[in-house]
């Protein structure tokens, strides 16, 4: 079993980010979960969201406290949340920055895998919005291989609507533009 | 098999009340449960569905207008949380005292002050008593599955009772998860059209819940109490009958490695799943630990917790409500009564756990269960706490 923690802003998409993942693993035969950390809507404040992808039914409902992947989807929250918290030594840390990957590394002291990609930038040009949701799952499939493209293409549709080629198009640009480095 | 659809859990119990063919939604929103109506709003305001929604003022009133169209002999759902369940709880006496099949969903969520939102089983203890077929569901599936399983059940002429699916508030409800969903077809085979023994009509004129004098309303309470009792024998015909159509069977009360356990856990809602993977972390060290699940709460399976549970010397059981001033959890309270007549019997430790929301990790069951085996070891046989409480 992997399990995925998202950090994010309220009203960036974070919760929305960790659904559409499960969603995918889901649609590609996988089991999956996907949770807000429950309370009440807070637009603006450090947020997590949790997802969990086995090839086996999950039975854990608790919340994520040793991840094997973190999502990252605001860089701002790289300074003021410890967002490597619990994260296994052999675990990945994915994050929106526009600085380079060994300069993110060096700033986290960490030693894990790290890939990054310029989400912010990507989105306003893609989708004109600085909402990092889609675009960061490109650059987590990136790092991670942990679910196939193809099998965001049908939760994209369903959920974005008329918008959803936007958004494929965003996770395509971040999965192409991530660099990630060990 | 059916494909595996991800879906909120909230969502999916929308889609299989839609699926049960519901001719009358009456509910008013509060948090947890919001997802479940805001959907059915939606998709009867689309025209997928042919139901009336009853926008209401009050839970209460959600709860008698479910009362007034049931009556009619026109299938109704309705569904609440925490203070809403607590406005609502007049009337939920009233509809099992008239013998109405009507379903609702409780999103579980802890009852204020301090203002709460999160959850725990406060809500349903409140009404622990209100004569309701109540089962406390596991997994979003569960919550899919039981909505049809209780409106067959409920509307049986040999049950008419109206019936409670506690499903934990966020835990399950906020949760994407996937589900097997049930073509139409076969629904259609598994819950008939609802067929009312009486209803309110206005060519025959019936009175229900009419004045009673103390001459009579034992005699109605007993009658009441038998045949919600008398129900358990349709619950696991109605369980089977569903078993047969999906594959999946349900029981009313379930184990995990528990045959031959020096010590047992004992759950109540979607904890159970979290409390298996304690089990079989604490297996594989060697220790001689199960895990036994409550999943029908009302009428309680008496004799399927002994079989269960009688054969352990200790019982962990893990409340997620308390009966302030009182002996402890409510599900221990039950326990303990049902064991108590027995001459060999295991000593029962209760914790209160996961209170309003408080998260519960299978590395808490291990606490739990290491704590416990220590009092009873030291003579606190019947000891309670609630766990993780900072001091």
């Amino acid at each position: 079993m992997i399990e995925i923690r998202f950090h994010g802003r309220g009203g960036q998409g974070a919760v929305t980010s960790a659904e559409l993942l499960a969603l995918a693993a889901i649609w590609e035969g996988k089991y999956a979960q996907a949770f807000p950390s429950f309370g009440p809507e807070r637009r603006g404040a450090p947020v997590v969201a949790f997802c969990r992808i086995s090839d086996e039914p999950i039975r854990i409902r608790a919340n994520i406290y040793e991840p094997d992947i973190v999502v990252v989807l605001d860089a701002s929250l790289l300074k003021i949340v410890n967002v490597a918290s619990g994260l296994k030594p052999n675990g990945i840390i994915v994050t929106t920055s526009k600085d380079s990957p060994e300069k993110v590394k060096e700033s986290l002291k960490v030693k894990n895998r790290v890939g990054v990609v310029n989400a912010a930038k990507i989105a306003m040009e893609v989708l004109g919005l600085p909402i990092t949701n889609t675009t960061m799952l490109g650059s987590v499939v990136k790092a991670s291989d942990l679910v196939k493209k193809e099998s965001f293409i049908p939760p994209f549709k369903e959920r974005f609507g008329r918008i959803a080629d936007k958004n494929i198009s965003a996770f395509e640009r971040a999965y192409q533009e991530t660099v990630v480095i060990q | 098999m059916a494909k595996r659809v991800g879906m909120e859990v909230s969502i999916a119990a929308a889609e299989a009340v839609k699926q049960a063919n519901v001719d009358v939604i009456s509910a008013y929103p509060i948090t947890p449960q919001t997802h479940i109506v805001e959907h059915l709003s939606e998709i009867v305001a689309n025209g997928e569905m042919d139901a009336e929604f009853f926008c209401v003022e009050s839970e209460h009133s959600a709860m008698s207008i479910c009362i007034g169209s049931e009556a009619t002999g026109a299938r109704s759902f309705t569904c609440t949380s925490a203070q809403g369940l607590a406005l609502m709880a007049e009337m939920t006496y009233i509809a099992s005292g008239l013998r109405l099949p009507i379903l609702m969903i409780v999103a579980n969520r802890t009852l204020s002050a301090p203002l709460s939102i999160w959850n725990d089983h406060s809500d349903a203890m409140m009404i622990r008593d209100c004569g309701w077929v109540q089962y406390f569901v596991e997994n979003g599936q569960e919550v899919y599955d039981h909505v049809f399983i209780s409106y067959r059940l409920g509307e049986d002429r040999n049950v008419l009772f109206p019936v409670i699916i506690n499903m934990d508030g966020f835990v399950l409800s906020h949760v994407i998860e996937p589900i097997e969903l049930i073509e139409q077809e076969k629904i259609d085979q598994f819950l008939p059209p609802y067929q009312p023994l009486y209803q309110l009509h206005p060519d025959q004129p019936i009175t229900m819940g009419a004045f009673a004098l103390p001459a009579i309303f034992a005699e109605t309470k007993k009658a009441q109490e038998m045949a919600l009792r008398a129900s358990m024998g349709k619950i696991l015909e109605v369980w089977k009958a569903f078993g047969d159509m999906t594959g999946r069977y349900y029981q009313p009360v379930e184990t995990y490695r528990a045959e031959d356990a020096e010590t047992l856990l004992l759950t109540m809602g979607s904890i159970g799943e979290t409390a298996s993977v304690a089990v079989d972390q604490m297996r594989e060290e060697g220790r001689s630990v199960g895990l036994v699940k409550i999943r029908l709460w009302r009428p309680f399976p008496f004799e399927a917790l002994k079989q269960a549970t009688l054969h352990a010397k200790n019982l962990v059981v893990i409340d997620r409500a308390v009966s302030v001033g009182g002996p402890g959890g409510p599900v221990a309270s039950e326990v303990k009564a049902a064991i108590y007549g027995e001459p060999i019997r295991p000593s029962v430790y209760n914790f209160a756990a996961g209170i309003s929301g408080r998260d519960v990790t299978p590395f808490d069951f291990i606490k739990m269960v290491d704590k416990a085996e220590i009092e009873i070891e030291e003579g606190n046989k019947e000891g309670f706490e609630i766990y993780g409480v900072r001091e």
